[in-house]
Parts: C-alpha cells; structure tokens; sequence
C-alpha cells in the first residue's frame, strides 16, 4: 500500500492511542491545530483534549511534564515541533529522563516516547535548520532513532513505547511529503538494528534519517557509472549496531558515512572511529565523511544547497575511495 | 492578589513530639554527616539543612503514604521524615550500594520508589516540571493524590519554576509547591537576584493560592502544608507555600561563607526550630527536660547506628557499573 511518511506516523500515533490508555500525546499544537506537521490531523475531535493535549511554548515545562507523567504510570507521547526547539528542554532530557534509573540505582525508570521534527532543506535559514541528533545520540539512558522509511515511519513507534527506558525519535521534515509503499514488514520492525537498504559490493554508504534518500540517490548515480554501492540505514542513532555497519564494511572494504550534522563531533566521526577500531584492516581506503558544511544553515537556496550533503558530494566522494592509487 | 489565611490546625502533643523528634534527629544526622565528611567518609557535594528541619518536619507529617515528593539536593531532612531508614541514607552517602540509591547517587540523590520520593534533584528547578509531570499522570488516572515540589527560593529564577506554576494552574493539576525560602542561592541573596522578592506575589501572577509562613516553626509548617494538601487533594488545583527558614550552615561543604553577616546567622538561630518547639512544649507541660534527652539520646544511637551501617556497607562490583543504564530485559 502507498502512503506518506506523514500518513504511516499518524497511522502508529492512531494505533497506540487506541490501543493503550495510558498513552497521551502532547505538544505545541498538537491538537486544535492538527499537529504542526498535520501528523495529528483530527486526533483532537477523535480523543478529546485530555489525550490530545495541547501545550503552551514551554518546552522545558512540558517535557518535563511529559517525563513526570511516565514516572507517574502514563505512556506519554512527547511532540516538540522541531529539534531546534528542543534545546530549551535538554536539561529535562538529560538531567532527568536519561538519569533517573542508574541514578536512583534501578528504582525507576522513565518510559517517554519524545518526538520531533528534525534537518534542513527547506529554506527555513539558520534557527529551523538544525540537525543535533548527535547530542541526543551522546547520551548514555536515551535510545535514538531515526525513522528514514515508510515501514518504520509507521513501525518504530510501537517498540518505541514498549520500550520502558527514554527514547527520542527524529523525524527528518522533508519526509513527511515522502511518499513509498507500506511493506508487511512494519509489524517486525525492530529498534536495535540497522538495515541494509541496497545490497552492494564496492561501497558502503552510512546514511540517516533525511541523508538516506540522498545516499540512495548517489547509488543509482554510482550505478550508472559502473560502481555498485551499498546503502545502509542507520536508523538507530543509539545504541549504534556496529555489527550491521562493520559486517558491510567488511564486505566493500569501502565506506562513506553521510550525515547532516555538522562535521566536527559528528555522529559520522563516531561512526569512522568504531570502523578504524573494529574493522581498520578489512579497509582498501581510508573511511570518508559527508557532512554539513561548519556553516549556520543559510536561507538562500543555493547556498543552503552547497551547506548539506548532496547526493553529488556522496558520489564524488565515493569515487574518490575507489579510485586506484 | 489570591492570599490564603493560614487556617490553624489541631496538633496534639503526640504529633507535636513526633515533629520535634524528627527534627531532633535530623541534627543529630547531619551533624555527624559533617563530621563524617572532614573523615573523608562522605565525599563530593553536601549540603546540609541545619537550621531548615521544621519544614520537613511539618511538610511531610502533612502528607500522606500515597503522595509523592519531589525534592532537590538540600533532601537529607526531607527522606528522613518520609521515612527512609537512616541507615539507608548514611549508606548512600558512605557510597555503598547498601544505600537507597545503590550509591550511585550520594548526598544529592536521594530516591525511594516505595515512599514515592522522586529524588534528589540537584538541578536547581528541575523537579518541578517532574512534579507537574507526576501530578498530571494522577489527574488522568483518577487518583487523588498530592505531589509535592520542594524547592529552594533561588529557583523561582529559573524557567522551571514559571513553566511548571504555569501548567499546574492552567491544567488544574494536584501540585503543593513547597518553596523553601532560606534567603540565599549558594551565595546570592534573594534581594541582589530577583526583581520582586515577595515569592507569593511572584506565585500569584499565576492565579495560584499562596501562603507565606514561619518555616523555623514546625506547627506553622505543619499547618500551612495540611491546607495546602488538602486544598490540593480536594482537586482545587496547585498550591503554593512559602516557608521563610535560614540555613545555618553553608551552602556546602566547599562553601567559605564570605557572604554574610556572622549576626544575621546567629539572629537566626536565636529562632532554632528545636528549642522554638521544645521550649513551648516545656511551657505548655508536655515535655520535661528528661523527655527531650531521651528524644536525643535516640536519635543519637540511630545515627551512631546508621553509620555502623554505611560501614559495613559494600561496594557495588564494577562489574555492575553499566547496569541500569537501561532497563535489562528492554527490547
């Protein structure tokens, strides 16, 4: 079946609202307006304000609500509009969700499912261009994922609440137009593994979130020259699954992670890093990165353009590994 | 602006002494926490309530078993009263995974699920979206309980304090913020921080009922907390207390206490929560001096206790460290 990004996460929103309770989900504008992103489009009439929950601008305030409420039994489905908003709440991310069970020595536990919208490309210039998965990913207690597919779009969010620890899911924007078929293998999906998108033979191409799509594209070009590439999804920031990454370097021998961070403490440094500790003499090139430019992400279209990964950078960089010495 | 008058309550001579005592042993406690830290045997940040006990002692005698407390780093006072043994908090302190938070936490993180005390946080302000969080999830599950926010004045400086007073109020939510009011933040007075040092005034801006009251008094605090929590259980919404207390000690441990008058401390302690309690027991004949040596005596053999314990604590194997980083069995 063909559907959005938008529509597969609106359909998982709908399901576990109907299915459990205890589960809520609150935001800014999350209800009388339909969701920011129109994810929540009509939940409002359906599950009335309580479950629907409409919050101020207080995002330390209502995430820490949210936390306090799954400490106090509920499932709360946290929204923040965009990532870039998120850091007014970090502290109650950090100092909070992600402590209280090694803190308290195992006494409780904080099972908050935090949403947002994450990434550029969209002209919204420098404060709505953020890409800081990297920080959450920093972060011992959270697991982060990156849903980048229809199937998880709609399958992620089930594990996700099962989940009795944090976890923060970012939703590229550019998705959510993002249209593809809905595969059976949602019910499956899982949010400990990365996935193998395209099998290939020659390189490895490391890709999240909004970077996928691009990484996919710079595939097809790479085909069209002769060269057979693998694309890899991430999709779970934290815990990393190093054996998926390195079970594919080792085939290639090549590798190219792409990310839209920017390049310096980048979750695509981390990534190369466990490549040279883990899989360094498997390697025929050193392993490269395409990241975002170390700007603040312009408005103009050509310059934000130049400032993220593009699937021609990808390219470009992939030939660069393969070129003979 | 929403004033409430303080409503006097019944306090019997039995309640009366259990205050004292509670406030008796936590002196006793955290005199020797003091002692133990120049021993080396309590390490990192310590912060103590000495001066502080009758909010504790009045404060949680007015909650009950099923309410929750949210407290900051200042918390030694507040779990002791809640009922966490002694011997788990040296322990904790002591770093020994005898202690309530298998010494992960120490002296600032203080938590016990079964007494719903919710740490122990040494974020300044960061309880409180927790306790409008805890608060909210009641509400929605029909339970009629308080949850009660503890926190010192220097966090209504904070967003936290304005975004949580904010939702309580505007989402009628069972939250009794308990504002400590010690004059200080580490080293900043209230007056050379804050543009209106009238805590209730800056409370009521929120539509929320407020009571300021004598915090070195443990029947006022016992009586403002009892209004505040029954205002709270009724589902009349958040609730607001200032207790006007005095810390005698530092901030902590590292702290020189350059800023302020050797006077201003002692003019404080002329109003020490214990003897202002003892001495009107005394006068009312329903305490002797005999009474009151035997209440010390045992807290003293409690603490001396508590500390036999802590050191005969053990260590947690490092081979546990990353345990409860995560839930185990998580998918």
């Amino acid at each position: 079946m063909k559907m959005t990004y938008r529509e597969a996460m609106r359909q998982a929103l709908h399901d576990a609202l109907a299915d459990d309770p205890r589960v809520f989900l609150m935001g800014e504008d999350v209800g009388k307006y339909g969701g920011s992103y129109a994810v929540s489009k009509g939940f409002f009439e359906e599950f009335g304000p309580d479950r629907i929950r409409d919050t101020p601008l207080s995002e330390l305030g209502f995430v820490g609500a949210g936390i306090g409420a799954a400490l106090g039994g509920m499932r709360p489905i946290v929204e923040i509009m965009t990532v870039n908003f998120s850091l007014l709440a970090l502290d109650q991310i950090v100092n909070t969700a992600a402590l209280y069970r090694h803190m308290s020595g195992g006494q409780f536990s904080v099972p908050v499912v935090i949403r947002m919208a994450t990434g550029a490309g969209r002209q919204l210039a420098a404060q709505h261009s953020h890409s800081l998965e990297n920080w959450y990913a920093h972060v011992p207690g959270l697991t982060v994922l990156a849903p980048a597919t229809i199937d998880d779009a709609r399958g992620m969010l089930g594990p996700a609440l099962q989940d009795p620890d944090p976890v923060v899911i970012f939703e590229h924007a550019l998705l959510y137009n993002f249209e593809g078929e809905l595969s059976e293998a949602w019910r499956n999906v899982d949010i400990r593994s990365a996935k193998v998108l395209r099998p290939g033979r020659e390189v490895t191409l490391l890709a999240y979130g909004g970077t996928v799509w691009k990484a996919l594209v710079a595939a097809d070009l790479l085909a069209a020259e002769g060269i057979d590439a693998e694309v890899v999804d991430l999709r779970v920031l934290r815990p990393l699954d190093d054996a998926t990454i390195m079970a594919s370097v080792r085939r290639t021998r090549r590798a190219v992670v792409v990310d839209e961070g920017w390049r310096t403490g980048s979750l695509a440094g981390e990534i190369m890093a466990r490549i040279m500790e883990q899989a360094f003499y498997d390697l025929d090139a050193p392993v490269a990165r395409v990241c975002s430019e170390e700007v603040p992400i312009p408005y103009a279209k050509h310059l934000e353009d130049a400032a993220l990964p593009q699937p021609a950078k990808i390219v470009a960089s992939a030939k660069a590994l393969l070129a003979k010495g | 602006m929403n004033t409430a008058t303080l409503k006097p309550v019944t306090v019997g001579t039995e309640l009366a002494l259990a205050m004292l005592g509670d406030m008796v042993r936590i002196r006793r406690f955290e005199e020797r926490c003091a002692d133990l830290y120049g021993q080396q045997k309590i390490r990192g940040f310590l912060h103590l309530y000495i001066g502080e006990e009758a909010v504790a002692a009045g404060a949680i005698r007015a909650l009950g078993p099923e309410d929750a407390i949210v407290a900051t780093y200042r918390e030694h006072g507040l779990a002791l009263v809640r009922g966490i043994s002694a011997n788990a908090i040296m322990a904790e302190m002591y770093g020994k995974q005898e202690g309530c938070s298998r010494g992960r936490g120490g002296s600032m993180h203080i938590f016990d699920a079964a007494r719903r005390f919710y740490g122990g946080n040494a974020i300044v302000g960061g309880g409180l979206p927790l306790a409008v969080g805890l608060a909210l999830a009641d509400r929605m599950q029909g339970k009629r309980r308080v949850t009660a926010a503890f926190f010192g004045e220097g966090a209504v400086a904070e967003g936290a304090f304005h975004e949580s007073l904010n939702l309580a109020v505007l989402w009628c939510l069972p939250v009794a913020f308990f504002c400590e009011n010690n004059l200080y933040a580490m080293g900043t007075a209230l007056e050379r921080s804050e543009s209106q040092i009238d805590l209730c005034a800056k409370a009521a801006a929120f539509r929320v009922p407020t009571l300021k009251v004598d915090g070195m008094d443990a029947v006022a605090a016992y009586e403002a907390a009892t209004q505040a929590a029954e205002h709270v259980r009724n589902a009349r919404g958040a609730f607001f207390v200032e207790f006007q207390t005095y810390r005698y000690r530092a901030h902590s441990m590292f702290d020189p206490d350059l800023y302020r008058d050797k006077g201003e401390i002692e003019a404080w302690k002329k109003r020490g929560p214990i003897h202002n309690l003892s001495n009107r027991l005394k006068a009312e004949g329903k305490l002797t001096e005999e009474r009151f040596l035997a209440i010390d005596a045992e807290a003293q053999r409690e603490v001396e206790k508590a500390v036999a314990f802590a050191e005969a604590g053990t260590w947690e194997p490092l081979e546990d460290l990353t345990r409860d980083v995560h839930t185990e069995d998580a998918p």
